[in-house]
């Protein structure tokens, strides 16, 4: 049993009097390998260990009938690039494109958060928090209704003229904004934003308000604290955030299949199709493995270059 | 010229208002559309003002079944990924032990990887192991992507514990079964309660990871996939509506009680 629960020795002050140089219990050196077991074997048997078997399918060859075999027929990359390329673009151009309106939208909510709520704090964070309750695929569907064909949101866009400049990008067509690049986007931004309020919230949250006082006390304006002060010290929010929006957003489908048209259609509808519809195991393997590839190299990249690689 | 300086000023409050807006919009639509009469199988028009949705909430067949199983679902898998996810954060914060980066990295790719990408590969090692699609594939597979989040929420809240709390214990001669209980648990609980509940919400409102690995099970989110289809019935409107409500007074309630609290104390 430990040694912490028997009277110390009279004699040896030091074990007493600085016990944070040791961790605060020792029960026999298994305990952590106990601990771990469970949660750890069901991460590698399920999370690890498909990633090898969807490796596997990826290079197999044969048919629903007769089953498939390993053949390292690394043609199906190949043909998978050739043939999806256009919606393995269009998943970076429409997530890129919500996580930077996510984090446009979002950082001012989370300022106010975290420096200007005050009293109202704990309501605004109940309220960005909340929607989840309601069942995403619910909440898309109102998209539906939102961005009708002429209705309010629609009219309003077009006589803002916003629909010639966006139509001028390509983003819609005509007077129309559902079944466009626009609604998707507009979907993924609208269901991925909390998950880049959140991580701003935090990091904005831990930041001292006497550092704000002594940047305005040092004769800066309120823009030249925020960029030189504010900014800074809330990149691991930023950093945190895009990731958490990218990643899911490059990977979604249902946005891409409710919003949009046959023209919209991301990565995910391909693998979705392919897996469930299909039924071609090796070619949506392979589609999901480079999706899979492309995403944990920029990951990597990301993190390297920003610098916070203490995100776990 | 005033107008404008107030505008400055309130710049950052204007426009966070406008993405909270933006947030809740979706809800309002929502929760109106609840009280709809639509003419035609789908209902995204306005037609006219009818409780009959909210009246008889089950009357769309097989949805409360689906529900049930979602609830089910999620109930199980907040248990499963909640104790796993404990263990394994606690192990990681208290104890020094071999492989730690290897343990951190697979703990964090679940975060990393797009659902999609976790879902088809899952399915291919069922597929591969002639598993049944249904109930215990989904259970598995949300556990599986339920406990990297439990791990961080309770990873964050042991860390930041003062470890002489619990030498303090032990000074008192509590055991250590006796200090995990009374001591270290209770100062978890907000990070292990805060895993829980993100898990809660994960599993339940999980549409990809499902739609791969469940066979002819239908959960609730698979279901309202279903119907954007063949017909949206205005009783997923009321349910998504009635979780929205429930969730609110939920928390509100936690915090209403949790100031009583620490008024008593004061």
């Amino acid at each position: 049993m430990s040694t912490l629960t028997e009277a110390p020795p009279p004699l040896d002050p030091t074990v007493t009097k600085t016990p944070e140089n040791k961790p605060p219990r020792k029960r026999g050196r298994l305990t952590p390998y106990w601990l771990l077991l469970p949660g750890i074997l069901w991460l590698l048997v399920f999370f690890a260990l498909p990633m090898l078997y969807q490796a596997s399918t990826s290079v197999q060859t044969g048919s629903l009938e007769d089953g498939y075999k390993v053949t390292w027929h690394l043609a199906t990359y190949w043909d998978a690039l050739s043939e999806y390329w256009p919606q393995f673009v269009r998943s970076v151009l429409y997530a890129g494109s919500a996580t930077i309106l996510c984090l446009l939208l979002g950082y001012p909510l989370a300022y106010l958060i975290a420096f200007r709520a005050g009293r109202w704090r704990n309501l605004i964070m109940i309220l960005v928090i909340a929607p989840f309750f309601t069942s995403f695929l619910i909440r898309t569907l109102a998209w539906k209704t939102i961005l009708a064909d002429g209705g309010p949101v629609v009219g309003a866009l077009n006589s803002l003229h916003v629909l010639d400049v966006t139509s001028w990008l390509g983003m819609t067509s005509g007077d129309r904004v559902l079944a466009t690049p626009l609604a998707v986007v507009c979907g993924l931004t609208y269901n991925f934003l909390p998950f880049m309020i959140l991580p701003l919230y935090t990091s904005l949250e831990r930041i001292d308000g006497r550092l704000h006082e002594a940047a305005g006390d040092l004769y800066a304006k309120p823009f030249t604290t925020f960029r030189k002060v504010t900014f800074p010290l809330s990149m691991p929010g930023v950093v945190s955030g895009t990731l958490l929006t990218f990643i899911p957003a490059s990977g979604d489908y249902v946005n891409a299949e409710l919003l949009g048209s046959t023209d919209t259609r991301m990565i995910g509808n391909v693998i979705q199709t392919q897996f469930l519809r299909v039924l071609d195991y090796p070619t949506a393997a392979a589609l999901s493995f480079i999706l899979m590839a492309a995403i944990l190299l920029m990951v990597t990249l990301y993190i390297r270059r920003s610098g916070t690689e203490d995100l776990v | 010229m005033a107008f404008v300086n107030w505008l400055k000023r309130h710049l950052v409050v204007i426009a966070g208002l406008v993405t909270l807006g933006y947030l809740l919009l979706p809800n309002v639509i929502v929760t109106v559309f609840s009280f709809n009469k639509p003419k035609g199988r789908f209902n995204y028009e306005w037609q006219q003002f009818s409780t009959d949705a909210w009246k008889d909430p089950c009357g769309v067949a097989d949805m409360c079944g689906s529900l049930s199983i979602s609830l089910q679902i999620a109930l199980w898998a907040t248990v499963g990924a909640t104790v796993l996810g404990t263990m394994i954060a606690f192990a990681l914060v208290r104890y020094r032990f071999r492989a730690r980066g290897a343990i951190n990295s697979l703990i964090f790719l679940p975060m990393a990887m797009p659902e999609v990408v976790m879902a088809a590969s899952l399915l291919t090692l069922f597929l591969n192991l002639g598993a049944q699609l249904g109930f215990w594939t989904i259970l598995i597979a949300h556990i599986m992507f339920c406990l990297s989040f439990v791990v961080t929420a309770v990873k964050a809240r042991v860390m930041s514990m003062d470890p002489r709390l619990e030498q303090a214990a032990q000074d008192l001669y509590a055991g250590p079964v006796q200090t995990f209980l009374r001591v270290t648990l209770p100062i978890a609980a907000p990070g292990i309660a805060a895993g829980a509940l993100l898990s809660f919400a994960l599993s339940f409102d999980d549409f990809i990871i499902t739609n791969f690995n469940a066979g002819s099970t239908v959960t609730f989110p698979m279901f309202v996939w279903g119907s954007a289809q063949r017909g949206t019935p205005v009783q997923i409107n009321v349910i998504g509506t009635a979780m929205f409500l429930v969730a609110v007074l939920f928390v509100l309630a936690g915090m209403v009680v949790g100031n009583r609290r620490n008024k008593q104390k004061a």
